[in-house]
């Protein structure tokens, strides 16, 4: 299989990542979204680094899976909160910011 | 001394004395002192005049002019700053600084009860306003004239403003200084207009160029047409005249010394200058002895039925001033300037003694006096004596200087001018009179003012030595006429003054059947000479038109003005907010609140740059 493959692979991860951020309206599936589009960049980076023998693409790829499960910490954390206040984590319902 | 250094130290004098007020507060706001400060500069400025005078007089009519570059230009100065000494200057000099001088001395009585500030700033001012005409009379050329013109116009503003928390004051110095400065837009339209059609501002050149006949005669008329203007609006001729009563409104001292015997003389010194100018176009000449004439008939009509003492005086200074005007007119300006400095002599008396009597009973309405010659003896005297000399008896100064008149005019061949002007010596001799009659002698007025006649005395010895020194003054210039002949080469034919004799007489005559034997009811006078009569109490509607103009184009100008700023510049203004704040509003949807439009929009972004960028490639 060639690089194109995992690119398409990867664009439609990033695309199923995407159209669940944007549709979900639950916060957790709104994370879970997000982190397929990480993972969906994940996927580029190994692809290329295999592809183009360089191992620097999978140094990168380890540094962001550590950042993202830093993120989905804090992005959980903050669903919590807000659940505690607003006993809510429907996005829709999230409106404090409307101008 | 040479004649230039005490020319120059005429107005330097006053102008030392002005800046030491004008710099040193403390000075000024004591008062007295600052007043005695100008007094002495004056003092010292009328010995000069006076050296001067002699000087001129020795020399028999030999100009001496001396200047010094001013405005630089391509082949010598523009405009140069100067002095000019004549017979003419010498001789106004002396008027205006003896008269400046008795006015100052008079104001340090007549203001005694003003707050100490304001004296120092009515002496500030009354030096300021002795250098601006000393330095008027002593101008080489048109342009210092020009500007030293303004100067007293300016000062005459400030002192006619002198009250300025009464509203009458204040709007009657608004008044004087922008009538008088309608008359000064033709005058400095004319100078520029002059110069730029001989290239110099300056007396002497001009004169020699109207001696060979070498000035552009096609452009004369207009120039000296609006030359003239600046005249009539200073010397208050017809139809500007309408500043000048309204000017009573300032201490009457300053009517005595600017609105009577020096300012509004300025513009029959400015026409008696320029006469050689004048004289190279007839038509102009003809017009102002027409305008002169017709002032003097006008203004003599109103004051005769004037009721306040001041504004009497003003119409009569009006009057006088067409006589002089008109005599100008008549190519005979010297017989103009004669009369000028008698009258700036008797009427300075006149204001005064109207000054003491005021300052007496406490109003200006004549028929709130009377049988004040008994209170008042020493006023009423010297007011007599100016009356006389104003109305032209023998042998008076006023005699005199208007038989030159009416000899001047008469030799012209002017018989319609000098009809009017026989008219109008009838009538000044009838309202002077009637002012005498009705205020110093008749009956008291029944109701007499609550600090009136009761405690009338005559005027502190401040106030009196200046009126007899005037009232003396008066006397023995005429005395020197009647004795040693002279006043001029005009004397008219034999019958002219018996005339003028017999108008004066008849004037007295009628006044005093009108006001003191009251054998002719003067309700029968007026209502047999109904429009006239009503015509002058209404001031020949003048100032009404004046006012209508002025609301017609000013007011009616303000309000385009106004419509404008209000829904042009204003409403340019609100279409522009209203449309920014529903811009705003519109805008404001788009910050729904939620997240997920917000990743939607940036990711329709990165999509629509994306394709962008594929087509652009």
């Amino acid at each position: 299989m060639g690089l194109h493959a995992y690119l398409a692979l990867a664009a439609l991860v990033f695309a199923i990542g995407l159209f669940g951020v944007l549709t979900r309206r639950n916060a957790i599936g709104i994370l879970l979204g997000i982190e397929l589009m990480l993972n969906a960049v994940n996927i580029n980076l190994v692809a290329f680094a295999r592809f183009h023998g360089d191992v620097a693409g999978v140094v990168f790829t380890l540094f962001t899976i550590a950042i993202t499960v830093a993120e989905v910490g804090v992005g959980l954390a903050i669903v919590i909160a807000i659940f505690r206040v607003r006993k809510t984590v429907e996005a829709d319902h999230l409106t404090l910011l409307r101008g | 001394m040479t004649p230039v250094t005490l020319a120059l130290a005429v107005p330097a004098l006053p102008l030392a004395a002005f800046v030491l007020l004008a710099l040193v507060p403390p000075l000024r706001r004591t008062g007295r002192p600052a007043g005695i400060v100008s007094i002495a500069a004056m003092a010292a400025a009328l010995v000069a005049a006076l050296r001067l005078w002699t000087l001129a007089w020795a020399r028999e009519a030999r100009t001496v002019t001396a200047t010094w570059p001013w405005i630089p230009g391509d082949g010598g100065p523009m405009a140069t700053v100067g002095v000019m000494v004549d017979e003419l200057s010498a001789a106004m000099l002396v008027l205006v600084t003896l008269v400046a001088l008795l006015v100052q001395v008079y104001s340090l009585a007549y203001l005694a009860e003003e707050p100490p500030p304001a004296l120092g700033r009515y002496y500030a001012y009354q030096s300021l306003f002795a250098v601006s005409m000393l330095g008027l009379v002593l101008a080489p050329g048109f342009l210092q004239m020009f500007v030293f013109w303004e100067l007293v116009g300016l000062c005459s503003y400030l002192l006619i403003g002198f009250w300025y928390d009464r509203p009458s004051a204040a709007r009657a110095a608004v008044k004087a200084f922008w009538i008088t400065r309608l008359g000064d837009v033709g005058f400095i339209i004319g100078i520029v207009m002059l110069w730029g059609a001989t290239g110099t501002f300056e007396f002497g050149p001009l004169f020699a160029m109207a001696a060979e006949r070498t000035l552009p005669t096609a452009a004369m008329p207009a120039i000296m047409t609006l030359i003239w203007l600046g005249a009539v609006g200073k010397s208050a001729q017809f139809p500007l005249h309408v500043w000048l009563p309204d000017a009573m409104e300032g201490p009457t001292p300053v009517s005595a010394l600017i609105h009577a015997a020096t300012m509004v003389t300025a513009g029959v010194f400015l026409v008696t200058r320029a006469m050689p100018l004048f004289a190279t176009v007839p038509d102009v000449l003809a017009l102002i002895g027409w305008v002169g004439a017709f002032t003097a008939l006008l203004a003599a009509t109103m004051a005769c039925v004037e009721a306040d003492i001041k504004r009497v005086l003003a119409y009569s200074t009006v009057s006088q001033l067409g006589y002089m005007m008109a005599a100008a007119g008549a190519g005979a300006a010297d017989a103009g300037f004669f009369h000028l400095l008698t009258h700036g002599v008797f009427k300075a008396l006149l204001f005064l003694g109207a000054g003491a009597v005021i300052h007496a009973v406490g109003t200006n309405d004549i028929f709130r006096m009377g049988g004040l010659f008994r209170a008042l003896p020493q006023t009423g005297i010297v007011f007599v004596v100016g009356t006389l000399a104003l109305a032209g008896v023998w042998p008076l100064a006023g005699f005199f200087s208007k038989e030159a008149v009416l000899a001047g005019v008469w030799e012209r061949g002017m018989t319609v001018s000098f009809a009017m002007l026989a008219l109008t010596a009838f009538l000044t001799a009838f309202y002077m009179f009637r002012v005498v009659f009705v205020a110093f002698f008749g009956r008291p007025h029944p109701t007499p003012d609550p600090h009136g006649h009761q405690h009338a005395h005559d005027a502190p010895p401040l106030m009196a030595v200046p009126l007899w020194v005037l009232a003396a003054l008066t006397v023995a210039l005429g005395l020197r006429f009647a004795l040693g002949g002279g006043g001029g080469e005009h004397h008219g034919p034999a019958w002219l003054a018996p005339l003028s004799l017999a108008l004066a007489a008849a004037g007295f005559a009628l006044a005093w059947a009108e006001y003191q034997r009251r054998a002719i009811d003067p309700a029968r006078v007026a209502a047999a000479l109904r429009p006239i009569d009503a015509a002058a109490r209404n001031r020949y509607g003048l100032d009404a038109l004046y006012a209508g103009v002025y609301r017609a184009a000013v007011l009616g100008f303000s309000r385009v003005i106004g419509w404008i700023d209000r829904y042009l510049v204003d409403g340019l203004l609100n279409l522009l907010s209203a449309w920014t704040l529903r811009g705003g509003d519109r805008l404001r949807r788009l910050q729904s609140g939620r997240a997920q439009d917000y990743v939607y929009a940036v990711a329709f972004g990165v999509l629509v740059l994306l394709v962008w960028m594929q087509l652009l490639a």
